[in-house]
């Protein structure tokens, strides 16, 4: 070939399709990616592989029997999805809580969000090529957590511990010694897992200044959680609009600067270290009393709307309901922390490498079951 | 804690800058005519003292004899927030403007209401089915949906 014909060659954008079954996919995500060579164009992400119709299913339950079904959002926190239905209904109705299950609640929510975190950095690090070891290392600590979850409910994924004025039931004696111990083995593990980690040069090269996302657009797309904090937005419900008793608690919020892959995993690291913070405090003075409040077994909130939101591991998460004084709401909408956060995927990832893309992706920590619905 | 913007003195504002564009303003929330939706959200998001610049979600509700679309919308900056709604008659290609000119956030969440609720956003950029496929007969949020 000569030179002048090299020249005049051009190279064709195709497109490439990554899932609904894909590993790097998370569930059954899918995105239509347009590449030039290696390089991303573009993203459409194509959604609902999943879509089980969970907001109409609402209406046809009675405001309590639909906690079960919200354990089914994201499945990876289901504590969390129970608590911020609880607390949109309790909100509507005017329900106090006694303390007791306030206090047990908070335990709950922190150690999911521990669970959660294990998941989200051990799947990130799969993603940027790390296949299985830490993922194993997370998961062996996520199971110590699932067994206290199994302790108080009896249940290892779909917990349906909250119910609308408290908890279900109160906690068993060996409950409070058994978290005592796991606090201290997970605050060594997270030591250990930083070690291992923190300045890896393959996890830095593949992280550090990949994907970023400026504060202005994690604004205006509506990302919160752990994505939002390590662009530099320091915003986090339990402190900004604080629910439950958070506000007894002394914590701070993680904030990233440059937000890129590496600051994402990182806050999610420092996120479990305040989690352990809070239940170290929470655990000290649990008062006794009921777990629950007295209430009726049908729920009739009175007319009227409510929205209800938290903090959950993976960012607002909010329950829209509306009353019409029956038994069941009139319409529940669900805020999606995991869609409202891909919003951003397209810009964070355009001009980057394939493989970039799949670490991009995992940095973002979604649940398709939140996604679709 | 957010606090609610109180919804009298902006409703007050609001009437002030542009006449007209409030059909209803008492309880929790501000209830602007889709004519004006655009101009009074850009007035939330960019007034200094106000400045709503983050969109927590957008949803709607079938009221049988039109359709509700509710925007939350909370500043960042001074912790506070408030609840604008709109409404659109008539149950065959009902409208309302799109917000993703201001709002990125916006544009999977008017796909779903669009999708869901058979509410069309003008302005769209991609206004397409988002979790059913194209084809899929009626809107299973509709409260006369018969699958």
């Amino acid at each position: 070939m000569t030179t002048t014909e090299m020249m005049t060659l051009k190279t064709e954008p195709f497109v490439l399709n990554f899932g609904p079954v894909h590993p790097s996919t998370h569930g059954v995500y899918r995105m239509r990616a347009t590449l030039d060579g290696e390089v991303i164009l573009d993203i459409e992400p194509v959604v609902g592989y999943l879509h089980r119709g969970i907001e109409k299913l609402a209406e046809e339950r009675t405001f309590s029997g639909f906690i079960p079904l919200t354990d089914r959002l994201d499945y990876i926190s289901p504590m969390s999805n129970n608590l911020a239905y609880c607390l949109a209904v309790e909100k509507l109705a005017g329900i106090k809580i006694p303390e007791r299950g306030e206090y047990l609640r908070v335990i709950m929510a922190e150690l999911q969000r521990l669970a959660n975190h294990c998941v989200a950095v051990g799947s990130f690090l799969n993603d940027c090529g790390a296949y299985y070891t830490p993922f194993m290392y997370t998961f062996r600590e996520r199971e110590k957590i699932v067994d206290l979850f199994d302790m108080v409910c009896g249940q290892r994924l779909t917990y349906n511990y909250m119910r609308i004025g408290g908890v279900s039931q109160d906690i068993p004696e060996e409950f409070l010694p058994a978290l005592k111990k796991l606090v201290k083995q997970l605050a060594r593990f997270i030591e250990e897992y930083e070690r291992l980690l923190k300045q890896n040069e393959i996890l830095l090269a593949r992280t550090k200044g990949v994907g970023i996302l400026s504060r202005e657009t994690a604004i205006n797309c509506g990302i919160s959680g752990p994505v939002a904090r390590a662009s530099g937005v320091a915003w986090d419900l339990r402190k900004a609009d604080s629910y439950s008793v958070y506000d007894r608690f002394q914590f701070d919020i993680p904030v990233g600067e440059a937000g890129d892959s590496y600051d994402r995993y990182r806050v999610r690291i420092e996120e479990m270290r305040q989690s352990l913070r809070i239940i170290e405090q929470a655990m000290k003075d649990v008062p006794g009393g009921p777990v629950r409040a007295e209430l009726p077994h049908l729920i009739r909130p009175p007319r009227g709307e409510a929205y209800g939101h938290l903090e959950a591991p993976k960012g607002e998460l909010g329950f829209y309901i509306v009353s019409d004084g029956s038994i069941a709401p009139y319409r529940c909408h669900i805020r999606p922390t995991s869609l409202i956060n891909l919003s951003a995927l397209r810009e964070m990832v355009k001009g980057w490498k394939v493989a970039d893309l799949i670490a991009i992706f995992g940095s973002i920590d979604i649940t398709m079951g939140e996604v679709d619905r | 804690m957010t606090q609610v913007y109180a919804v009298k003195d902006l409703a007050a504002r609001l009437e002030e800058r542009f006449p007209g564009s409030l059909e209803e303003s008492d309880g929790d929330s501000l209830v602007v005519r889709a004519g004006s939706l655009l101009a009074v959200m850009a007035y939330l998001k960019d007034t200094v003292g106000l400045e709503f610049d983050y969109l927590n979600y957008i949803t709607a509700v079938d009221y049988y004899s039109y359709f509700e679309v509710v925007y939350q919308l909370t500043s960042l900056t001074h912790n506070h927030t408030v609840v604008v709604k709109t409404r659109c008659q008539g149950r065959n290609n009902p409208s309302v403007p799109s917000v993703t000119g201001l709002w990125g956030g916006a544009d999977f969440q008017e796909r779903e209401i669009y999708d869901l609720m058979g509410i069309g956003f003008k302005g769209h950029p991609n206004l397409k089915r988002i979790f059913l496929w194209e084809g899929f007969p009626g809107h299973p949020l509709r409260k006369d949906f018969v699958p």
